[in-house]
């Protein structure tokens, strides 16, 4: 019997440390992405995903050994990495006063593609993210959450096999943001591309395949999003008090609970919380104004991480 | 590469001309200067000694407004150096494959190419300043043009690149760009002038394009006092391939 071809690695990240002068901006940081997954680089805005972003496409010098894509080391084989990558940046990388179809014939050319075949990538990039009847339309005419899609139409436009970008729904309404989610997915359905995106929108990052969670350059946590959320415990409780020290301090003494402190809130994570709910109430009468019980959510997975709260 | 800078080209020279207030700017300014001075001056001008010219002040001014139509051309143009570097257009070439050379040359080549369309536009107002051109002189005309284009192109790219910021830029289009073509023989001959201005004059490099432009509208071996026109083509040359260097240069040393 025929083995299973092993699935090959898009992106691998190998102890990889960056410092602008004596900033570190990431500290040993190791993961890798496999082909055809949908990769997040989630953490808050200094947490080094944007470093990480840069240096993945290309831009920004990083020691070799560290980074690479399809097994090009993007510091010493920096031209094949970038005939392999799409990259859509954060801040806008449209001509607003040439057409969309015009944008996209300069970005192709950029790549050497030409004549039928331009014509055809760039029919075929807008009709994945939906924009064909909008091809001869001038950039500026067209709303923010269109013009990322063209944004995205033009990084997919060399047929890239990874797909890096940098917020991609940065400044998109939740609608326009779903539909930026859906092209992502379909494209990785019919293309198999490898994507690879950094956010820090916690539903989001909820999305992907698989999430890695940097906070000031370090990376707390790595997995997909449902294993992180379960790895940390079966539910967050989280109480209000108007004496919060005294009420953590009983609480810790009388159930030897993890709790903490944070932002006007006591915070437990535990297995079967629901009962430890009715027990804690009985156990502190009066001192308790409010209870919030639910599952965990990666902005627990993050608190739980660096016990710190999300911004 | 050819066709990386031919779309580069492209986009820029696009870019440009759906952008109005551009192409006042680079060519009316100028006309205007050129309009007011000329008659306001008209025939109270006097080089040296000798006569005015016969067209007056009009026709004195008039290769300098050339100069300054090229010198504004090239700034609006390589402003835009700004702009795609603050958007993420820039990034966007620097992680295609594109050779970063060719992000140099397309953007000199299509400021270069804006400037001579502009001049051209102004050379058929040639015969109401008195000026004639004849056909033997055009092929002539053109390389100066050309090469004038292509330095102060360059020298624009430079400049937009280390400043950063468009109002760093129009600092220095005031502080150094205005003055230099205020010291070119474009307004006043160097003869006359005071030691120091002459020296600034014979220093700097518009006065070679001023002159070289003069010498072939006119037909006549120099302005006096002035560099003679062999001279100030090779002046250019060498003056535009120097900034072209320094483009070059600056561009690869940078890390986006």
């Amino acid at each position: 019997m025929p083995s299973k071809p092993a699935v090959p690695t898009a992106l691998t990240v190998a102890n990889l440390s960056h410092r602008y002068g004596e900033r570190v901006a990431l500290k040993q940081v190791n993961f890798s992405v496999p082909t055809g997954s949908i990769f997040a680089l989630l953490g808050p805005n200094g947490g080094g995903k944007t470093t990480l972003f840069r240096i993945i496409s290309t831009l920004l010098p990083t020691q070799p050994g560290g980074v690479e894509v399809f097994g090009h080391d993007v510091e010493a084989a920096a031209s094949a990495v970038r005939r392999l990558i799409g990259v859509m940046f954060q801040s806008p990388a449209l001509d607003r006063r040439l057409t969309v179809h015009e944008n996209l014939r300069c970005h192709g050319h950029l790549y050497g593609i030409r004549g039928r075949v331009l014509d055809e990538r760039i029919t075929e990039a807008l009709a994945l993210v939906t924009l064909d009847d909008r091809a001869d339309d001038l950039v500026q005419t067209l709303s923010g959450g269109l013009q990322r899609r063209v944004e995205l139409a033009k990084a997919l436009l060399p047929d890239p096999r990874l797909l890096v970008l940098d917020e991609p729904s940065t400044g998109l309404d939740p609608g326009a943001r779903r539909e930026i989610w859906d092209h992502l997915v379909r494209l990785r359905q019919e293309r198999g591309t490898t994507v690879v995106l950094t956010t820090h929108l916690m539903d989001e990052a909820a999305r992907a395949d698989r999430v890695a969670v940097l906070h000031e350059g370090v990376l707390v946590a790595l997995g997909a999003p449902e294993e992180l959320v379960a790895a940390i415990g079966g539910n967050v409780i989280l109480i209000t008090s108007p004496d919060l020290e005294t009420l953590a301090r009983g609480i810790r003494e009388r159930f030897d609970e993890t709790v903490e402190v944070l932002n006007g809130h006591l915070r437990i994570e535990r297995s079967r919380g629901h009962a430890f709910i009715a027990d804690l109430v009985e156990a502190f009468p009066g001192q308790i104004d409010a209870v919030t019980y639910g599952k965990p959510t990666l902005e627990d997975v993050f608190l739980h991480h660096t016990g710190q709260r999300w911004n | 590469m050819i066709i990386v800078t031919a779309a580069l080209w492209w986009r820029d020279v696009v870019r440009f001309y759906r952008q109005p207030s551009r192409i006042i700017g680079a060519l009316g300014t100028p006309l205007v200067f050129w309009l007011l001075l000329g008659s306001g001056i008209g025939t109270s001008f006097r080089i040296g000694v000798t006569d005015a010219p016969p067209g007056g002040y009009l026709e004195y001014f008039y290769p300098g407004t050339l100069a300054l139509i090229l010198l504004f051309t090239a700034i609006f143009s390589t402003i835009s150096v700004i702009e795609d570097r603050h958007e993420g257009f820039l990034q966007g070439v620097l992680v295609s494959p594109a050779p970063r050379a060719t992000i140099v040359v397309s953007k000199i080549l299509a400021g270069a190419t804006l400037s001579l369309v502009q001049a051209g536009l102004f050379l058929l107002l040639a015969p109401l300043a008195n000026v004639h051109l004849s056909w033997a002189s055009l092929p002539l005309l053109g390389v100066v043009l050309a090469l004038l284009a292509l330095a102060l192109t360059a020298l624009g790219f430079t400049l937009a690149w280390i400043l950063d910021s468009a109002q760093g830029f129009h600092a220095i289009m005031n502080l150094l760009l205005l003055p230099m073509w205020l010291l070119s023989g474009a307004v006043f001959p160097a003869i006359g002038a005071a030691w120091w201005i002459r020296w600034i004059m014979m220093i700097n490099p518009m006065t070679y394009g001023v002159a070289a432009i003069r010498g072939v509208l006119d037909g006549t071996p120099a302005m006096p006092g002035g560099p003679s026109l062999g001279g100030s083509i090779i002046f250019i040359a060498l003056f535009g391939l120097v900034m072209l260097a320094v483009g070059t240069w600056i561009v690869h040393r940078h890390k986006a």
